[in-house]
């Protein structure tokens, strides 16, 4: 049996194994406080929706997070949930974003609100089921902002990325050919 | 940077700002309840300095209120979580000493939500 493979696929293939490493990188950071973390695998997310689709960077952003749960041994545990339930937000709000005027929203603007349904999806998930509490309502304010910080940075970085003549991720189909 | 951009990052300054002070703003208590059993032993302004002694279920127990602030400083129990749990200074705030069964609760202007007793 044979699966027949588009250029897209080794596309989303190869930036979903860069967002992968990227995520592997940031699970070796240690953090503060549990989920406040840089997020740097989705500048890759980010990346494609501008250069592709969100198609593929709904892909890239859903296989980041399944295959890196089960690097890290953490698939279906509490952490891949709230992985997956902030990624799921996210896309959703950048989905919506796309459609704000390119004119005056750049990829900072969306980065930056990706950033903030990440921890929304995640704050929900632990409010009502994992701390089912009213005193999670103090982390709020420090994971906004996290969130505003980091993603204004890879915003920021997506920008760079985007508009500099030199891409540094190189995706064209000649380097696939090994 | 485009315009947008820039509207983003204010409104996600502002919306921050609003969270601190929406969700950190601690009231601080004026009075410390004091429980012993299933009856009020007591109410203290906090304003006062002093020490209460309270009989509880094992022995003789110390409360100290000072600067706005109300702890167990002596208890007769073997674990002393209740001493150790330190000083109490906002509103909802509470210690239990489970053996002697005697409980502080601060009080402040409003009552504040509690999921266990509502």
């Amino acid at each position: 049996m044979f699966i027949q493979t588009s250029i897209e696929d080794h596309r989303i293939a190869k930036l979903a194994a860069l967002a992968i490493a990227l995520h592997m990188l940031e699970a070796v950071i240690p953090s503060p406080l549990p989920g406040v973390k840089p997020g740097i695998a989705n500048i890759v997310t980010l990346y494609v929706l501008y250069k592709y689709d969100f198609a593929s960077a709904a892909w890239v952003s859903i296989l980041r997070v399944f295959a890196s749960s089960l690097l890290l041994g953490q698939f279906l545990s509490p952490t891949f949930i709230l992985s997956l339930a902030g990624a799921l937000l996210s896309l959703g709000v950048l989905w919506l974003g796309m459609h704000l005027p390119k004119k005056h929203f750049g990829p900072v603007s969306l980065s930056i609100l990706a950033a903030f349904a990440h921890i929304a999806g995640q704050l929900m998930i632990v409010r009502l089921w994992l701390i089912p509490h009213a005193s999670v309502a103090y982390l709020v304010p420090i994971f906004a902002m996290a969130a505003l910080f980091f993603g204004l940075i890879n915003g920021i970085i997506a920008h760079k990325l985007l508009y500099n003549e030199t891409s540094i991720i190189d995706t064209s189909p000649r380097s696939q050919q090994h | 940077m485009r315009i947008g951009d820039w509207c983003v990052v204010t409104t996600g300054i502002v919306l921050v700002v609003v969270l601190f002070q929406q969700l950190w703003s601690h009231e601080g208590a004026t009075r410390v309840q004091i429980r012993l059993g299933d009856t009020i032993y007591g109410t203290y302004s906090l304003n006062q300095q002093r020490d209460i002694q309270v009989d509880g279920a094992i022995g003789p127990a110390t409360v100290s209120i000072m600067n706005g602030k109300a702890r167990f400083s002596k208890s007769p129990c073997h674990n002393q979580y209740c001493v150790h749990q330190g000083w109490l200074s906002r509103s909802g705030q509470a210690a239990l000493c489970l053996p002697n069964q005697l409980s502080l609760e601060l009080i402040g202007e409003a009552k504040h939500y509690d999921s266990l007793n509502y």
